[in-house]
């Protein structure tokens, strides 16, 4: 039986770190069987890491009554994730650059510029509570190129 | 005895302390504060600290806020703290971050002591 199949998952689940790593770990599993890359899965790995701290912390104010939802699709083509909180959400184009000035001194605030830097497409919602996030597999773009 | 994360080793040499990070992953909110804990009071006084990731294979942004705490820390104390051993997936982290330009990094523990004398 061949592991080459594609993925959909949806979960809700409490606003636990450490409960919603789980479901991260389940898609790096299905995107190493698929082959993709040590390089992309470490990305997809850190992009959803800081989502999903983003979502339980600054989303979901650490209340962990609140939900946080994980949807996925892993495909030999492309991991689309998107993970939404029951927030206020946030206008991202409001976040100053990590990088710029004082910024760098600051000691939180990098976590969408890693998300962004690592996917190759990031979208939020219009309430700016739900991140969607895409990472295309390298390894097949090298041979379709 | 239980076991606390992230394990660190520490070596004290002549011209500085080297806490070198023994786990691979760092992530847990617990980790990062249990790895500030076992940093800060290293700190006390003016030191140089040389912090080895050579073990670390993963990291969030959390990790690199307890960074830039530790650091002004030490510049309070007139200490210096080095970075070394970072491997290149983590380094693109410090790079995309440009917090490759604030702190002094170096390919091992050897050279960042050799960087403070």
């Amino acid at each position: 039986m061949s592991l080459k199949t594609s993925t959909h998952e949806k979960f809700v689940l409490k606003g636990v770190i450490s409960e919603l790593r789980k479901i991260c770990s389940q898609i790096l599993c299905h995107a190493k069987q698929l082959g993709y890359s040590a390089d992309d899965t470490f990305a997809v790995h850190l992009a959803m890491e800081e989502a999903v701290v983003n979502a339980v912390k600054h989303g979901n104010r650490a209340d962990c009554n609140k939900s946080v939802t994980i949807e996925y699709d892993v495909t030999p083509e492309k991991i689309c994730i998107t993970i939404t909180d029951e927030g206020g959400g946030f206008e991202p184009e409001n976040i100053a650059d990590p990088r710029n000035g004082e910024n760098i001194y600051k000691t939180g605030g990098r976590g969408v510029l890693l998300i962004k830097a690592y996917m190759n497409t990031i979208e939020y919602n219009q309430a700016g509570n739900s991140i969607t996030m895409t990472k295309l597999n390298s390894n097949q773009s090298k041979q379709n190129m | 005895m239980e076991d606390v994360k992230p394990r660190i080793g520490i070596y004290y040499a002549q011209d500085a302390t080297v806490v070198t990070i023994t786990d691979e992953k760092i992530l847990e909110d617990e980790d990062v504060k249990a790895l500030e804990e076992s940093i800060i009071p290293l700190v006390d006084g003016s030191v140089n600290l040389i912090i080895d990731f050579s073990n670390v294979r993963f990291l969030s942004s959390a990790v690199l806020g307890l960074l830039i705490r530790v650091s002004k820390r030490i510049n309070e104390q007139k200490g210096c703290l080095k970075l070394c051993g970072i491997g290149p997936r983590i380094f693109e982290i410090f790079k995309i971050t440009r917090l490759d330009e604030i702190f002094d990094i170096y390919e091992d523990a050897k050279k960042a002591m050799s960087s403070l004398k």
